[in-house]
């Protein structure tokens, strides 16, 4: 390579790498492009991945439109009688673009996997675990104690919905509960065919799928009421398949969880 | 142009004169196994399936175009999304592709006189017609139209969940253009392996035939695969055999490894062959020749072999995948498709770009198609599909890849109209055509992806005015008006050039490859002389004798000769045409 065309990319490279660290060190203020900066501490391990994502995906596609633009722009046709000349490769040139997006998904690779693994990480003795099952079409979240007996039950009251979905925060739908700042632990399954149980702001779905069990963790870092969907697409009412959950304080918790029936069917 | 001017006059597309008398009007019609003719019925069909989908595109677009709307019934609701999905992937995308336009261009650029099996070419035609028209008659049961989505998961696809006979309908219909399919992925690699004309060897095919190839060779791999597993399900439905079901000790997870085994590949199945044409288009209108011609062919190789280990990033939600694994491999394949994106840049580099409809379709590819490229990186990685899967994000990302292929094919079909009709598209029209799409089909799905990370799910009905989608909505729904008026422009260009026609003659674009060196439409058996084939771009050299590139060393005398079928006595009779200009020239020789 050319020495001064080296010099240049220095520069560059010293630029790139000095605001990255400065956007590192804010790392609170992490752009969101649009999504849920998460509400439990999951959510918040895939929030960080998006969002340094997304920033590399678009400076990415930023360089390779402006490659487009610019070979669209500054090669138009001029002068219909010259021809241009007739290369067709360049080692070096094909070489980098192989090389440059191994190492770019070699990175981003390694913090994929360290995300799933925080994401998917169980406790080994969750504070609370919730058996959660996914029918057509609604939800039932059974409280359970270590020993696996139902403490409490919050399920959907009528399996045959309302004509028009209201806001899944509202009453018709079931509400549970979860503590801020433990850990409980889903247990989650399907009574029938596949569901989505899907929190948005917790950045985070899971398919109850017949047959199977799945288990995962929440360990929320906001109080606050948040929506819930069925995501997978289940039949006739899928759309209306809502639900929502409340994380508040431990010791209120606690006092919900003293008034809720062992049993039966309340919302 | 000298190269075919001692060709008879006029010559009838499809005319019979050396077989004598031989049906015509609507019996030629059915009975034809001329690859044109059945690839214009392709395409033809394909169109049709497409216009009926977009339909449907639009009553979802009005649906949910407001908060709590009753325009549809819930019920009504998923029979659109399914169909719409069913017939835009399984009717439209695939078959306008491998069915038509590769049907009618393949033999065509490599000098063959057709497919190498004629009838078997016909019956893939019957199969996907009458298959496509069973999916059809859904809608005219008593119960419905399939309404399981167009992935059909077990066990909402059982008979109880789903009953009737309108999803079964949809079964048997995929069922035979399964079979469809899979005869046409015999025909194109048997046809690019055994009737390239002398000369053409595999390294001088041109890009779009090089993709049918790998294209076939995936339908091989994939179609089997989707067409046993509907059997599979038939069978659970009607006999009872619990493949799919927990109850009978059956596992439902298992539907959706076949489905998406299938499902995968079937991607690139759908993408390959458009990658092919823009890369002959970016080629021609630039001027110059491909950029990194080898590198791309096993670019295209190594997708398709890498399309075949990622299918469970589509079940990355299930709980029961492998998650580092799949997402590596679904990574892995950003590298091949990237190295296309500076083929295609590099083909224009320091070229002579000229922006005539088919060449901005083609521009029109490559900045959409970036955009569902880079969200599919996004939804590569397990935790942030975790975050989005099955949202309008998903909806927004496929949807940037499959409005980029129709652009693609757009491109395509204001390339080939022209050899496939003998008139041209107009090209102010098709302009409009263009601009529209483009802004339509961003201003459609770019809030999508928003609306998906605001926490919308796919395939609702319908949704409350306080959960903050309606806005955002409402743009997507102003956006789909526009590809609406995109299309029937493009209609009406078709309709003028048949009440009007501009005849295209031999070569409008001043095009490189060997279907650009017979008349406009062909004539039976396509060729009646064949230039000599000393590069990659046949017909560019025979015009442009002082621009081409000829390989030096390894230019066997006659290259590769097909062997055996009618097409090599054809082919060697044509090519023996005395006045080679480039044999002169040619040091090696
Ligand atoms: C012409 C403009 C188009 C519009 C406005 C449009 C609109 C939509 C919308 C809004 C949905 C989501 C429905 C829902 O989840 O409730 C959808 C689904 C879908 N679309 Fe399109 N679409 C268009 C073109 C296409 C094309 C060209 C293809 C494929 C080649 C396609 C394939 C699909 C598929 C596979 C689904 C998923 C169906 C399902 O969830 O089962 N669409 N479309
Ligand atoms: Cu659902
Ligand atoms: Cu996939």
């Amino acid at each position: 390579m050319g020495i001064p065309g080296g010099a240049k990319l220095r520069r560059v490279a010293r630029f790139l790498l000095f605001s990255t660290i400065a956007l590192a060190l804010g790392g609170c203020t992490l752009p969101t492009f649009g999504g849920f900066r998460g509400a439990t501490t999951q959510g918040q391990a895939e929030f960080k991945l998006w969002s340094w994502m997304t920033m590399a995906g678009l400076v990415v596609a930023a360089i390779v439109w402006g490659l487009i633009l610019w070979a669209v722009i500054a090669y138009r046709r001029r002068d219909p009688d010259k021809m241009p000349r007739q290369f067709h490769s360049n080692a070096f040139v094909e070489v980098i673009y192989t090389a440059v997006p191994l190492i770019i998904i070699g990175v981003i690779f390694f913090y994929t996997v360290k995300t799933e693994n925080t994401v998917d990480a169980l406790a080994p003795h969750p504070a609370v675990t919730v058996r959660v099952t996914g029918f057509q079409w609604g939800w039932s979240f059974s409280y359970r104690d270590p020993q696996g007996k139902q403490i409490a039950l919050v399920e959907t009251a009528q399996a045959r919905p309302p004509v028009l979905a209201g806001n899944p925060t509202s009453a018709e739908y079931p509400q549970f509960v979860l503590p801020l700042g433990e850990t409980t632990q889903i247990v989650l399954e399907s009574a029938d065919v596949v569901h989505g149980f899907y929190i948005p702001a917790f950045n985070f779905s899971r398919y109850a799928l017949p047959g199977v069990t799945n288990n995962f963790d929440f360990t929320p870092v906001h109080t606050g009421v948040f929506a819930g969907h069925c995501a997978q697409y289940c039949g006739l009412y899928h759309a209306e398949m809502l639900f929502s959950v409340r994380v508040v304080r431990p010791g209120a918790f606690q006092a919900w969880l003293s008034t809720q029936p062992a049993s039966g069917a309340a919302t | 142009m000298t190269l075919l001017a001692d060709r008879p006059a006029v010559v009838e597309e499809g005319s019979d004169h050396e077989h004598g008398a031989g049906p015509s009007g609507f019996l030629k019609w059915v009975t034809s196994t001329d690859h044109k003719v059945i690839g214009k019925n392709y395409t033809v069909t394909a169109v049709i399936f497409f216009l009926l989908a977009g339909a449907m595109a639009m009553l979802i677009r009005a649906q949910l175009a407001n908060p709590d709307s009753t325009l549809l019934s819930q019920h009504t609701y998923n029979e659109m999304f399914t169909m719409h999905g069913s017939l835009m992937i399984y009717l439209f995308v695939g078959p306008v592709a491998f069915g038509g336009l590769a049907n009618y261009i393949v033999p065509l650029q490599i000098g063959a006189p057709d497919m190498a099996f004629p009838r078997l070419n016909a019956l893939s035609y019957w199969l996907y017609l009458g298959g496509g028209s069973l999916m059809m008659l859904g809608f005219l049961t008593t119960g419905s139209a399939a309404d399981f989505g167009w992935v059909a998961y077990a066990p909402l696809s059982n008979s109880i969940n789903t009953p009737g006979a309108g999803p079964d309908l949809w079964i048997v219909a995929l069922i035979l253009t399964g079979f469809s399919a899979i005869f046409t992925g015999v025909n194109l690699v048997t046809t690019i392996y055994y009737l390239r004309a002398p000369g053409m060897t595999m390294f001088r095919m041109p890009i779009f035939t090089w993709n049918m190839l790998v294209t076939g060779i995936l339908i091989l791999i994939a179609f089997p695969v989707f067409t046993s597993a509907l059997v599979l399900l038939w069978c659970d439905r009607h006999l009872g055999a619990h493949i799919f079901e927990v109850s009978g000790g059956g596992v439902p997870v298992l539907w959706q490894d076949l489905f998406w085994f299938f499902g995968h590949p079937e991607v690139y199945i759908l993408a390959l062959p458009f990658f092919g044409i823009v890369t002959d288009v970016i080629a021609v209108f630039s001027r110059k020749p491909i950029f990194g011609y080898r590198g791309m062919v096993f670019a295209t190789m190594s997708i398709a072999a890498l399309s075949t280990s990622v299918w469970a990033h589509h079940m990355f939600t299930t709980g029961v995948v492998l998650l580092p694994f799949f997402s590596l491999m679904s990574y892995l394949i950003a590298v091949p498709t990237g190295i296309k994106f500076f083929n295609w840049i590099g083909t224009m580099w320091r070229g002579s770009v000229k922006f005539d409809t088919p060449m901005l379709f083609a521009i029109g590819f490559l900045v959409t198609f970036l955009l569902g490229g880079v969200s599919g990186i996004l939804l590569a990685s397990p935790p942030v599909d975790f975050a989005t899967h099955d949202t309008y994000f998903v909806v927004a990302h496929f949807h940037s890849v499959v409005m980029s292929l129709v652009m693609a094919a757009f491109a395509g079909f204001f390339f080939w109209y022209p050899k496939m009709t003998g008139r041209m598209l107009r090209e102010g029209l098709g302009k409009a055509t263009f601009w529209l799409m483009l802004v339509g089909a961003n201003v459609t799905f770019l809030p999508q992806y928003l609306l998906g990370l605001k926490g919308m799910p796919r395939r609702i009905a319908e949704y409350a005015a306080s959960d903050g989608f309606t806005t955002l909505n409402r743009i997507s729904s102003a956006g789909s008006v526009l590809l609406f008026l995109s299309v029937a422009i493009f209609l009406v260009n078709v309709v003028v050039s048949w009440w009007k026609p501009i005849p295209a003659g031999d070569n409008p674009w001043d095009a490189s490859s060997l279907e650009w060196a017979t008349s406009s439409p062909p004539p039976h058996h396509n060729f009646l002389k064949i230039p000599p084939i000393r590069s990659q771009r046949p017909v560019w050299d025979y015009n442009h004798p002082e621009d081409r590139i000829i390989e030096h060393a390894k230019a066997r005398p006659g290259g590769f000769v097909a062997s055996g079928g009618v097409g090599t006595v054809l082919l060697a009779d044509v090519n023996v045409d005395g006045e080679d200009t480039l044999e002169t020239r040619d040091p090696d020789r």
